[in-house]
């Protein structure tokens, strides 16, 4: 089962409003691009026309990963607005 | 809430998890005014664990409060497996103790039980305010007299209290911890899988309401520190990864969580458990290894934190602990409380009394017995070489083959010998010697 089926199977209440801002200054010159890959619901990708990294912030599971492993500091990440996001059922 | 500006409460928590919940439950019954801010649609929304709860110190903490809690299995059956690549050796305690009332563990799932714990704290009377999250901190002379919620409402309280988990941004912008270090967390990946309470007994050997808890560790992390879990709930299994985010930074060549979960459930130590059963939610939760090491400042003047966002959690490969850290601390820091509401006094030094309390118990005691727990597991041949090596001597005692077969004494001596006896296990022997 691939991710973003399993993603499928959870709730989430989507805001319009993204809780994670990226500065894309620091991402640009940022090497590692760590995010890319230790997302548990793998929400991070470059947009190969613009070269931006970007976010699938709807799908969020708010463990905090990536703000952990951005040692560069290029997240603005809050958690989502009150009565948006992730709604797990089990946990 | 816009009238809500000065607005005021005696304590406003800040997460209702279990601290934030176990502290509103006693400062409520105390008859203190107390509100618990939960960004979620209910308590529980948010929080996820593996999970196991043990319960001797929450019945210590909070007595006579469990008797109708929605548990999943008592814990008869403790496994721990370790993996090799293409083989597992497993030990199981079954014990008669596991059977006795009260029991010692069981398995939980957070979106039940803390729906219903924060029913709990309604009926003690505490107010439990779901959908709103705190941005900020409220702060006036250095100290902190609130929240901020959004761009308008604000609550005012005695003592703020940073309840909010694992990341706590609230500690955070009140100056009481640094930017998280990847070394010092881990990130967890869960399914819970549904099955037929009749098959998972049957798979697992399990009577009526007895539970099974198993801890993996080895070839599933490829190296890298962490493990692998699977607790039985009612109707549903849940089956996890945990990997130190350290350790995914440095591996080459990459590797990303899900597939290492994917991976797990391949296994054939795994596949038959969980075959036919149905995935019903996916979950992430970030995991504090950092011990006593990395434990932020507990209190300022006008607030104190608990649970996940003090820390407080220890992973000692045997066993994994949070939970009952969480309702311990909280309770704890309601006792801090009520004395300092006694002197009317929520200074940093009033609230001082927390940490004190906090040394005197289990809490602050076994994360500093276990302060060198994270170094040690920080050893690579932790799970790669030693579970090869033990798998390997168990698979050359059990082959038999057409060839004259050694004598087990020197299959283990000649074995253990080469696999064991070199200046690396020795020093991790040693290493043993210090946790």
């Amino acid at each position: 089962m691939n991710v973003e089926t399993k993603l499928g199977l959870d709730v989430f209440k989507i805001d319009e409003e993204p809780h994670i801002i990226i500065d894309q200054d620091i991402c640009r010159r940022c090497e590692e691009k760590y995010c890319l890959y230790v997302c548990p619901a793998k929400l991070y990708t470059i947009n190969r026309e613009t070269g931006d990294m970007e976010v699938e912030y709807s799908g969020c599971l708010e463990c905090g990963t990536c703000l952990i492993a951005c040692v560069h500091g290029a997240l603005d990440w809050n958690y989502a607005r009150g009565g948006f996001g992730i709604q797990y059922r089990f946990g | 809430m816009a009238e809500a500006d000065g607005e005021k409460v005696e304590v406003v928590i800040v997460g209702a998890g279990l601290a934030g919940l176990s502290m509103a439950y006693v400062l409520a019954q105390a008859g203190v005014d107390t509100v618990v801010v939960e960004r979620g649609d209910y308590p529980g929304a948010k929080n996820v664990t593996g999970g196991r709860i043990y319960m001797a110190p929450l019945r210590h903490y909070l007595p006579g409060l469990w008797d109708d809690a929605p548990l999943e299995r008592h814990v008869t059956k403790e496994t721990l497996t370790m993996m090799a690549e293409d083989s597992s050796t497993a030990i199981t305690l079954d014990s008669d103790r596991f059977r006795e009332e009260p029991y010692h563990s069981y398995t939980i799932l957070r979106g039940t039980f803390d729906r219903w714990f924060g029913d709990k704290v309604a009926e003690a009377g505490g107010f439990v305010l779901p959908k709103y999250r705190a941005d900020d901190v409220l702060t006036e002379d250095g100290r902190v007299v609130g929240i901020v919620m959004g761009e308008e409402d604000e609550i005012r309280a005695d003592v703020v209290v940073a309840a909010d988990g694992v990341l706590s941004l609230i500690a955070e912008k009140a100056g009481l911890r640094d930017t998280q270090q990847p070394r010092h967390f881990a990130v967890s990946a869960k399914e819970v899988i549904e099955l037929p309470s009749k098959s998972i007994e049957e798979r697992f050997n399990l009577g009526p309401k007895e539970g099974a808890a198993q801890l993996y560790f080895g070839a599933l992390t490829k190296g890298m520190l962490g493990g692998g879990f699977l607790y039985t709930n009612k109707e549903s299994i849940s089956l996890g990864i945990v990997v130190g985010i350290e350790s995914l930074l440095e591996r080459e060549p990459k590797l990303e969580v899900h597939e290492l979960l994917e991976e797990f459930k391949g296994r054939p130590e795994i596949r038959n458990l969980i075959a036919d059963g149905e995935t019903v939610e996916y979950s992430a939760h970030v995991i504090p290894e950092g011990g006593i090491n990395a434990m932020p400042r507990l209190y300022s003047d006008g607030i104190v934190v608990v649970g996940e966002a003090a820390g407080l959690g220890l992973n000692m490969l045997l066993t994994v602990r949070g939970m009952e850290f969480a309702v311990a601390s909280g309770v704890l820091a309601a006792r801090a409380i009520l004395e300092a509401r006694e002197r009317q006094d929520y200074s940093a030094s009033s609230l001082s009394r927390y940490e004190e309390l906090l040394k005197d118990s289990f809490v602050l005691q076994d994360l500093e017995t276990f302060r060198n727990v994270l170094g040690f597991m920080e050893n690579p041949r932790l799970f790669g070489y030693y579970p090869q090596a033990i798998c390997d001597i168990f698979t050359q005692l059990m082959w038999i083959d057409e060839k004259p077969k050694p004598k087990i004494s020197s299959t283990v001596i000649r074995k253990g010998l080469s696999k064991f006896g070199n200046w690396a296990t020795v020093k991790d022997a040693l290493g043993v010697l210090r946790i």
